[in-house]
Parts: C-alpha cells; structure tokens; sequence
C-alpha cells in the first residue's frame, strides 16, 4: 500500500535569495542604530518585583522586639521541603516560643505554605532574591537572622481583591 | 642577500631611489615592528567590536564592564587565556595538535606583509614604500601562503582524534579548495587592467584610473562571497557549525591555543578586506587626484587613515552579514562555489579581455576616461542582467530542493495511483 503523495509546486521563480539578504541586512541595520535596548544594567538597575514574589524568608516581630513566633509547629509539618528546624520552649507565664527557629535556604521551595499557614503572621516570605553566600552552612539562616531582615514582606494575595478575581 | 631584493625593487617602483643597504633593512625592521603591534591590536579590538555589533543587532548593549565602554574587554578575555589549563586529549597526536593554531594563525599575518597601506613615505634617506615587503610578485605569494591557512584548520581536526574535529576540518578543506579557485579566477580581470601581479602596480593603476569596484563589479562579487567562504565566516561557517559539530575543528582546543584559533580568524578576516580594498577599492587611494607624486608626510598619514577606514568598513560588513545570514546547508555551499561562482568568474574573465582587447585594437588609451567609461558601461549591463537572471531561485537552492519535471509527473502519477487503489479497496 503506497502512500497518497502531494506533490506542490514550489514558486520558485518568486523565490530569491538576493533580495532576501538585501532585506535581512536592513533589518539588522535598523536594529543596530536603534538607541533602544532591551539590556537591564543588572546591579544598577533592578527590575520591579511583584507584590506576590517569594523569596527570602523574613521573622516579623512585635513591639517589644520579640518574634511574633509561638512555636505552634504548624509551619514545619506543613512546609514540603522539610527546610524548618523548630524547637519550642515555654516561659514561666506559659507564653511558647521557639527556642531554635532554622529555614534551610537552600532546601527551601518558596512554595509560601509556611506563610499561609501561620496563625501569628510571624514567618513570612520576602521580595527579596539577592542571598549569596561562600559556604552552604551560610544559607541556614537562624531566627536571629530571619528577624534582622528589612525587605518587603511578599503579600499572598491581593488585600483589596482576596479572592484573586 | 641584499642585491636581489634592490633589483625586485627596481622593477616594481622604477621612481624609487635605492636607499642603501642599512637604512632598507632599518626601514623594513620599523614596518615590521609597527604593522605586527598595530594589526594584533586591531585584531584583539575586533573580537570586541564582533560583540558589541551583535549585542546591538539584537538590541543587547554587549560587553561594557571592563575599562570606558568595555574597551578594556579583550585585555581581560586574553588573561583569562593565559591563564586558563590547557587540555590534551589523550588520543591526540601531540606535534600537530600543539602545532595546528600556529599553521592557522601565521598565514594570515603573512599576507599582510605584501599589502601596501599607505602612499610613499618620504625621508632623508629616500623615499620608503609604505609595505612591508613589496614583492614584486605580490598577489601571487598572498594566493600561496593563504592557500596554506587550511592546513591549521585540517590538522587541528585531524590531530585532535575526536569525530566532531575531523568532520569539521574536512568541510573546511572541501569547502577552502573549493572557492580558492573561485577567488583566484574573479581576481584575474584585476590583474589584466593593472598588467602586473605587484599589488603596488594595481593600487596605482586604479589611482591613476578608476577604482576596479566601478569597472569589475561582477568579480568583485565573486570575490566577496569567496572571502566569506575562505575565512569561515558566516554564512560559510560550515568547519565550525555549532549546531551540528559542536564546534568543528577546535573543539578539543581550549585556554590560549583556543585563543590562537580566534585570533586567526579576526586576522584573517581583516587581511581579506585589506585585500578586497587593494584590488577593488583603490587600495589607500582617496578619491580626486591629489595623492600623487610629490608625496609627502601629510598624504601617508591621510592616505593610510583612509586605508584603515575602507579595510574596517568591509570587516564591519563581514560582521554584519554574520549577523544577519543562516548558514548553508552544505550542497548549497558547494553548488554556489563550482556551478555557479566558478563558471561565472571564467566566462567574466573572458568578456572582459574580449572587452580590454577589443578597447586596445581600436586604440583607446589604458587609464583615459573613455577606457573607464566603456567598461563602466559594459559592467552596468552585465550586472543588471546578472542580478535579473541569477536571482529568480537559480541562486542556491532553497531549502527544499527543485524538482524537475520528469519527478513531478512520476510522483503525480503515483499519487494518482495510490488514490485509485485506495478507492477500489473500499
């Protein structure tokens, strides 16, 4: 059984190739003297985050200085990567608090579960992407650490429209 | 030693006064010197230039970190050469492997010794050809040595004992011996204007006339595209093809020989455009008649400025049709050198001594205005005719290729065919 074979006829006398490149070389004239430029001046020039970008994680802390963090324990169970370390402690009020708070940088998604899922609104995410660091050890940040950061926390939603519509 | 090369020069410039044997070797030493720093610089500018011009063709702002504007970019590319490992493979042939950059590199400086680049420098001591060596015999050596430029490329891809190398040092010979002969045949009109092989003999005929571009356009074309084809620049970039040999030839190559290969194709690519300036474009020969004898600092100065400006102009051409061209596939590559480049360099080679001998028989004088405008006027028809007929897909063959009408007819009736059987089964 053959296969049904169509044959076109190509417009060969309608194809050229010296004009082609004519063409071509004017286009690319035109984009080489064209003074705009699609380059971001990287360390110079940043480009705008989104209210919604995840990146660095970030303690929020009350007035008094103190983590909003009650060792709950909600974020580790939940955060898929298992990048958080809790240890819980209790005062002598009765008040939880977490003894050793660690978020492996490295191991961590940045999926914002652990946001979401923190009653306290004490870890959130950051707008933030700048981390380098010499050695792995140093992206383990500690609570000491997390509640240093300054950067814009991300926001999850949008406040005025929750329901993302 | 020395008697020779002054009675070679006496035949090439007649009105040079012989400067004593010293000062000759002196001179030659300074040029020597000069061109050598002037031309690596320009070389190492280049690989800069070649960045900036395709970061700007797609709206990129190319390297600007290193020095004002990125100038200080190919000082900092050379030291991390330098002290980059250099690898071996294991199985490759260690003397060729370790000697192939050189074999690429050292032609094309050769060629440059031939080419004059400015007006005679007049000193105390006589006046001094602005060459380094004004060979008599000057286009001749340049088609031999950069004849030899291949044997870089073939042994780099042979010695390096990798599948990849080879494939690409073979397309390169193929392809390099190919449109050698292509580039040789469009130059051959040139030589039969200026009478002579010597470089300096063609730059002052087209002074004294008209520049050869005006009269010869069709073999400075040939030429173009052969000089593409020669240095493997896009879009005959087939040696190299990093979409199907990964990078050709130097691929096993790293640290400064890597290097050596990179410089040798900028080098050769300005040698090509200083040559297609000597032989089409007047060489360093500015436009009215006033660059003539009596010659002063002044004329070797604007003269030699003016010879840098068109030679950078054709390597900022070679750049820019890099990046604006696809490759070809390689029975393009082949077909564009022997069925249709070479075939049309000899018949052009025989329409214009027809023409120059036909001028001469009725006795018009070589280098008269009616000389120049009877082949001006013969090249406007053989180009316009060129241009209508050649370009209407006879070119290269798209990237489908043509059928003839027998396939056409046989493949029709097959599908005919097999349309029938279908039909009758159901």
């Amino acid at each position: 059984m053959a296969i049904g074979v169509k044959v076109l006829d190509r417009p060969v006398a309608q194809t050229s190739y010296i004009r082609a490149t004519l063409k071509g070389m004017a286009l690319t004239a035109k984009h080489l003297l064209s003074p705009q430029k699609v380059t971001t001046q990287y360390p110079e020039q940043k480009k705008p985050l989104s209210p919604r970008w995840r990146g660095t994680h970030r303690m929020l802390t009350t007035e008094d200085g103190k983590a909003k963090c009650v060792a709950c324990g909600l974020c580790p169970s939940i955060c898929p990567a298992n990048c958080i370390k809790l240890v819980p402690g209790e005062d002598e009020q009765g008040n939880r608090y977490p003894l050793v708070f660690e978020i492996d940088e490295f191991r961590c998604i940045f999926c914002g579960y652990c946001q979401e899922v923190c009653p306290e609104e004490a870890i959130h995410l950051g707008r933030h992407y700048e981390n380098s660091e010499y050695s792995r050890q140093g992206f383990v940040y500690d609570l000491e650490r997390l509640m240093a950061q300054t950067h814009p926390v991300c926001e999850l939603w949008d406040p005025a429209d929750p329901k993302g519509e | 030693m020395m008697p020779p090369v002054h009675a070679l020069l006496q035949i090439a410039t007649p009105q040079l006064p012989p400067p004593s044997g010293a000062v000759y070797l002196i001179a030659t030493v300074i040029k020597m010197v000069v061109v050598f720093s002037l031309y690596m610089v320009t070389v190492a500018l280049l690989t800069l230039a070649e960045r900036k011009i395709s970061a700007w063709i797609q709206d990129r702002l190319g390297p600007n970190r290193v020095g004002p504007g990125g100038l200080l970019q190919p000082a900092a590319d050379g030291l991390k050469n330098i002290m980059k490992e250099e690898t071996y493979p294991s199985a490759a042939n260690l003397p060729l492997f370790v000697l192939a950059p050189a074999m690429s590199f050292v032609p094309a400086l050769l060629t440059w010794c031939v080419i004059p680049f400015a007006s005679p420098l007049p000193t105390p001591w006589g006046l001094i050809d602005m060459v380094v060596a004004p060979l008599p015999v000057g286009y001749l050596f340049i088609l031999a040595v950069s004849s030899l430029g291949v044997y870089g490329i073939v042994l780099a891809g042979w010695s390096s004992n990798n599948k990849y190398a080879l494939l690409g040092g073979l397309r390169s010979s193929a392809q390099m011996v190919s449109y050698e002969i292509a580039m040789g045949m469009s130059t051959i009109p040139v030589l039969l204007l200026a009478g002579n092989v010597a470089l300096g003999d063609i730059v002052r005929q087209q002074a004294n006339g008209m520049w050869n571009v005006l009269g010869l356009t069709v073999a400075f074309l040939v030429f173009l595209i052969s000089a593409f084809a020669e240095t493997n620049r896009l879009p005959f970039d087939l040696p190299e093809a990093e979409s199907e040999l990964v990078a050709g030839y130097h691929a096993e190559y790293s640290a400064m020989k890597f290097s050596m290969f990179f410089i040798a194709e900028y080098a050769n690519m300005v040698t090509a455009s200083a040559l297609m300036v000597t032989l089409f474009f007047g060489g360093w020969d500015i436009p009215g008649h006033w660059d003539v004898a009596p010659w002063t600092v002044w004329k070797t100065v604007a003269t030699g400025a003016f010879f840098a400006f068109k030679t950078l102009f054709f390597v900022f051409f070679y750049m820019w049709i890099r990046w604006t061209l696809p490759r070809f596939r390689y029975d393009q590559l082949m077909a564009l050198g022997w069925k249709l480049l070479l075939p049309l360099s000899l018949g052009y080679i025989v329409v214009i001594a027809s023409a120059i001998l036909g001028l001469d028989a009725a006795g018009v004088a070589r280098g008269s205005w009616a000389f120049g405008g009877a082949l001006l006027g013969l090249n406007v028809v053989i180009v316009a005719v060129l241009l209508f007929l050649i370009d209407r897909g006879r070119l290269i063959s798209p990237a489908y290729s043509r059928l003839d009408q027998r396939n056409v007819e046989k493949l029709r009736a097959l599908a005919a065919r097999s349309a029938l059987m279908t039909e009758g089964r159901n």
